[in-house]
């Protein structure tokens, strides 16, 4: 069965005046539909006002769509009984790190989401120190989270939603306030989460590197998807891509021109070595 | 210049006053203070600093380190010395122009000054020995009966310990603000003031922005985690009486008993001796002990 599964869903802002009366209307989704399968890595890409946080507040039952259905593992985002089981099925992880920890102590704030579910005091103990040992954070869990680096503070906020066992886990952008090193640090905790843990992942970003070991792509733009696939089918798109205002990465670029030009190697690159391989092969 | 905000700071060590559950060290605290309102004599601070003093060994917090704390409250004792020593009526010793000093005034003026160091050094105590979190938690089981009353006291709890996340957050962008101002020519440090409090409208709007869009932030994240409210909501570390929990709250309805017996019967002792040596030696020496 499918995970999320969104149907022409369109979700509309709108803005009204003191009376009440609507004063403009922002279509943010304009009839998105998107299956994604259990236990798969998903990225969604797209520039700046895609839409995709609109989307990702969708399968937390945030937002709820304006028309068009989210089931989130079967259950109908609408249904208001289903509320909390679906913002336990669909995790949420956002950007900004400190703005999301609520506790003082990082393994109160990764309790935070099994307490508001009410789980046994030993039981909750139990989570918090698995969900810390799975992101490599047991040695913080006595520590105030303004200590920490923003990868950690990051990987503090995953554990928060791992403690309360989700099946899929949304990302929006969680890398976007990090360095380099902090961006790597959260990529593969993912993966390690997506591999080990079997957990659905669907990360939001606008970083097309951080793409590159999903199952599936999916590129929004202006409300839409505008394009899906592997990240291979995906990237060799580059015109499409950066027609959407997304920077290819440089490795894909240099490649791409190369291949344009002639030269005897695949279309698409996704990585230094693939293209070290691929010139080694031609001499 | 913000960075020595610490609010309910608090000094990590392994002692029986850490570990004591927070309603016993605030209900502790909380009659504590209240018994040094009660009587003003010698024998009942006497006894009030022992307690103390003994608490003081107990917490394993230097000494040094909870005295700093006072240093902020130097001015309001020296205030208190002056006034209860230039202002109470009595039997007059020197005088000049409004001003009289009495030895019952110098009486007052010190016992002032004991009630403040006791009041001050517990309350510090307090703080100093119990996290944030165990603080809020506390206060919250102490108040929950006034839910009857619909007084959202969860959500108190809750904003309470959110606060406490947020001030060091806060005070590092106020921070971060004032340096960037400055660097435009705001005159933060002028001695003018005027310059001051016009600077202070380029720190406080994005102060305020950024404090809005966090809570914003917060609220988002809090609601994907699965929050509504109190009810149903369990705890990682719930609020539970030890055994050390109800030996100190026999350790202070003794306190209380001790102190409000000495007290009456001092204060009657003293009146009715009084009556017999005003004005010798004996006298002297009651009216400064009691
Ligand atoms: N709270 C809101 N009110 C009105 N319009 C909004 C709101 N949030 C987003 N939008 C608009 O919806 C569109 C999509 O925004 P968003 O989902 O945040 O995109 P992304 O996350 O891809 O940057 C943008 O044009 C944005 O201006
Ligand atoms: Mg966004």
């Amino acid at each position: 069965m499918d995970i999320i599964k969104a149907e022409n869903l369109i979700f509309e802002y709108k803005r009204r005046d003191e009376d009440g009366n609507i004063e403009s209307v922002e279509r943010a989704l304009d009839n998105v539909s998107l299956d994604v399968k259990e236990g798969d890595f998903i990225s969604i890409l797209g520039a700046n006002g895609s839409g995709k946080s609109t989307f990702a507040k969708h399968l937390n039952a945030i937002l709820l769509p304006t028309e068009g259905t989210v089931w989130v593992d079967g259950m109908d985002s609408k249904d208001e009984d289903k509320l909390f089981t679906i913002r336990q099925t669909a995790g949420m992880v956002f950007q900004n790190p400190d703005n999301q920890i609520i506790g003082q102590v990082v393994e109160e704030d990764v309790a935070f989401g099994p307490e508001n579910m009410g789980i046994p005091t030993e039981q909750l103990r139990e989570r918090v120190d698995e969900a810390l040992k799975t992101l490599g954070m047991m040695e913080f869990s006595k520590k105030s989270p303004n200590r920490l680096s923003g990868g950690q503070k990051q990987r503090v906020s995953i554990a928060g939603v791992l403690a309360m066992h989700p099946k899929c886990i949304v990302l929006d952008e969680p890398t976007a306030m990090l360095d380099p090193a902090g961006r790597k640090e959260v990529i593969r905790a993912l993966r390690a989460l997506n591999e080990v843990e079997k957990i659905t992942i669907i990360l939001i970003t606008h970083y097309m590197e951080e793409t590159i070991y999903s199952d599936k792509i999916f590129v929004m733009n202006k409300g839409k998807i505008a394009m899906e696939g592997t990240p291979r089918e995906v990237f060799k798109r580059v015109e499409e891509l950066e027609e959407y205002k997304l920077e290819v990465p440089k490795i894909t670029l240099l490649a791409h021109e190369l291949w344009k030009k002639g030269i005897d190697i695949p279309e698409c690159i996704l990585s230094d070595k693939e293209l070290a391989e691929a010139l080694k092969k031609l001499v | 210049m913000f960075k020595d905000v610490t609010l309910g700071q608090y000094y990590q060590a392994d002692s029986v006053i850490h570990r004591l559950d927070p309603r016993v060290k605030l209900a502790g605290t909380f009659l504590y203070m209240i018994s040094l309102f009660v009587f003003n004599n010698i024998i009942c601070y006497l006894v009030s600093a022992i307690l103390l003093a003994v608490v003081i060994i107990l917490c394993r917090v230097p000494v040094g380190y909870m005295l700093k704390g006072l240093r902020a409250v130097l001015f309001i004792m020296i205030f208190a010395v002056v006034f209860n020593v230039l202002f109470t009526e009595g039997d007059i010793i020197w005088e000049f122009w409004i001003f009289h000093v009495s030895a019952k005034g110098i009486k007052m003026a010190i016992l002032m000054v004991i009630r403040l160091f006791l009041l001050i050094v517990s309350a510090s105590i307090m703080t100093l020995t119990t996290t944030p979190n165990r603080l809020t938690d506390g206060l919250e089981m102490i108040f929950r009966p006034l839910k009857i009353f619909k007084v959202p006291v969860h959500e108190f709890a809750m904003m309470m310990s959110i606060a406490l996340r947020f001030i060091p957050i806060l005070s590092e962008e106020a921070d971060k603000i004032v340096k960037a101002q400055t660097a435009r020519g705001a005159k933060f440090d002028s001695k003018k003031l005027t310059d001051r409090v016009k600077s202070l409208i380029p720190l406080i709007v994005p102060l305020f922005i950024s404090a809005f869009r966090r809570a914003s932030d917060l609220a988002l994240a809090m609601e994907a985690r699965g929050y509504h409210g109190g009810d149903g909501r369990t705890k990682l570390y719930p609020l539970k009486y030890a055994a050390r929990d109800y030996i100190s709250y026999a350790v202070l309805l003794l306190y209380i008993g001790a102190i409000v017996s000495l007290g009456i019967t001092f204060s009657r002792l003293t009146a009715f001796l009084l009556q017999f040596f005003a004005g010798s030696h004996l006298g002297t020496v009651l009216f400064w002990l009691f």
